[in-house]
């Protein structure tokens, strides 16, 4: 009975072995991404994942001339996931916080994020702690626009807070806000649909420090590997290229 | 486990702060909505066909679909609308405070109208024979014996109802407001510290469903005292004649 279970035991270690060191040798990096947040990453119409978080994971691959495979995960599970090994980096405008650092490395940032103001086209917004006297302004719940309004403007604007972006923009559109404070770039994204016509910026965007880059796991290799390709690919123009199809500013 | 009182202490103003928006959601839509429940119940309980049909598909709706449904619906829904924006409405419409009300008011009102109805049949006809046999109007009757006889039926089940609202009111925090849950939810998207800040929450939760509860106990002991036995040696105390 006990040899028995000795040998079984043995002999999934042994499987175990076999099967990462299959995995090692075929040197496929498997990178993953929500596929929910426009224009970073999402999924087209034929289901495929696409965006700028995918492509610039497409470009540092061929950089590092490695085969590669993009997985989406739901936002929830996607540090726990890189943890229990289903993937090796996670490219999905991940910013960098103290709270992820304990857990898993980051790359060199790939782009920064600032916050912006959005309002209705044709009135003027003085976006200064003054002119937003009084005024309501909405974020998102749980984003560092909504904890920019928080720690900043609480005091003199009424801040209203949202569950998802989507119903901030429909509050905006529907004049129950004054202003919008939200995540440029997928802002910028809202202002050329359909839906975000008659808005646009207003003032100076926020520069909050806001670093995006790719998370590995802790004392993995990968790293600094990514890393370099991160380098190499603003050093050739691949990414300023990219960059172009999405955004005629440099989000880098 | 970090458990960690100081965020509960530090943020508790917050979550008081909370707490009045939570009564104030309660409060008035529960006035509003038993004050539209009401004749609707009494449409419902008369013999009239027209009548009794003209408020079901009113009821049908308010209880046939989720509450969230009916908050978003009448917050973004309405806003969709150019002739709503530009009515006289939108002042109100504007504001997530009354979208809340409005949409727990309406169904508040549907529940409780049935309630209400099924009190008005629970009245025992011989009640109502003596109100006829005294020659009463039945505009009369209603206001002397139907609707007097029928709160003291309902008083438990509405005591069920409020309490009921009083959690489905955290469902205003998807609106933008800051009832106990939208306070609650706010603390945790910044501390992170989701399970000290909701037990705060279901406690004070806890707390006001408490002094509900007690409150309609003693409502009912008052309403109801016809109804209870006392026995015979309470009765003496009263008339000693009636315990014999």
């Amino acid at each position: 009975m006990k040899l028995r279970k000795l040998i079984s035991v043995a002999s999934l270690a042994a499987v175990t072995a076999l099967g990462s060191l299959s995995a090692s040798a075929a040197d496929k990096i498997r990178i993953a991404t929500e596929g929910a947040y426009a224009p970073f990453n999402m999924t087209n119409e034929q289901g495929e994942l696409v965006g700028f978080d995918v492509e610039i994971a497409k470009a540092l691959c061929e950089q590092m001339q490695a085969e590669c495979e993009i997985v989406a995960q739901d936002w929830d599970g996607i540090i726990p996931g890189l943890l229990g090994r289903k993937y090796d980096a996670i490219v999905a405008s991940m910013s960098i916080t103290e709270e992820r650092l304990r857990v898993v490395d980051f790359t060199q940032p790939y782009y920064s994020n600032v916050l912006a103001f959005v309002g209705p086209e044709g009135k003027t917004l003085d976006t200064s702690k003054e002119g937003l006297k009084g005024l309501t302004v909405g974020a998102q719940r749980a984003t560092v626009a909504g904890q920019y309004l928080e720690d900043n403007l609480a005091d003199s604007v009424n801040v209203k807070l949202y569950d998802t972006q989507d119903n901030a923009y429909l509050d905006l559109a529907a004049g129950r806000l004054d202003a919008l404070l939200s995540d440029k770039f997928p802002a910028y994204d809202w202002l050329r649909s359909e839906d975000g016509k008659g808005f646009e910026f207003k003032g100076e965007d926020i520069d909050i420090d806001d670093k995006i880059a790719i998370a590995v796991r802790k004392g993995d290799g990968l790293k600094d590997k990514l890393s370099a390709a991160i380098a190499a690919i603003v050093e050739n123009g691949t990414y300023a290229e990219i960059n172009a199809r999405y955004f005629p500013f440099s989000i880098y | 486990m970090n458990w960690s009182w100081d965020v509960i202490i530090d943020y508790f103003p917050r979550l008081l702060d909370g707490v009045w928006v939570t009564l104030e959601l309660v409060f008035l839509s529960g006035l509003f909505g038993l004050l539209l429940a009401v004749p609707l119940a009494l449409m419902r309980a008369s013999p009239n066909r027209w009548l009794r049909i003209l408020p079901f598909g009113y009821i049908f709706f308010f209880r046939g679909t989720p509450l969230l449904v009916q908050i978003f619906l009448i917050y973004y829904g309405s806003s969709q609308f150019d002739a709503v924006r530009e009515s006289a409405l939108w002042p109100i419409l504007k504001e997530p405070y009354w979208c809340a009300i409005i949409a727990f008011t309406l169904n508040t009102a549907a529940y409780s109208a049935e309630l209400i109805r099924g009190a008005i049949q629970a009245i025992p006809k011989g009640e109502l024979e003596a109100a006829d046999a005294f020659g009463m109007s039945k505009a009369l009757k209603i206001r002397r014996i139907v609707l007097p006889r029928a709160f003291g039926i309902v008083l438990p089940a509405y005591g069920n109802e409020l309490i009921l609202m009083l959690k489905s009111s955290s469902l205003a925090s998807t609106i933008t407001l800051l009832d106990i849950t939208g306070a609650a939810r706010t603390i945790i998207a910044r501390t992170y510290t989701p399970l000290e800040i909701f037990f705060a929450a279901g406690m004070l939760y806890l707390v006001i469903s408490a002094i509900m509860i007690g409150g309609f106990r003693l409502l009912e002991r008052r309403l109801n005292r016809h109804q209870h036995y006392r026995g015979p040696d309470e009765v003496a105390k009263v008339d000693p004649r009636l315990a014999e």
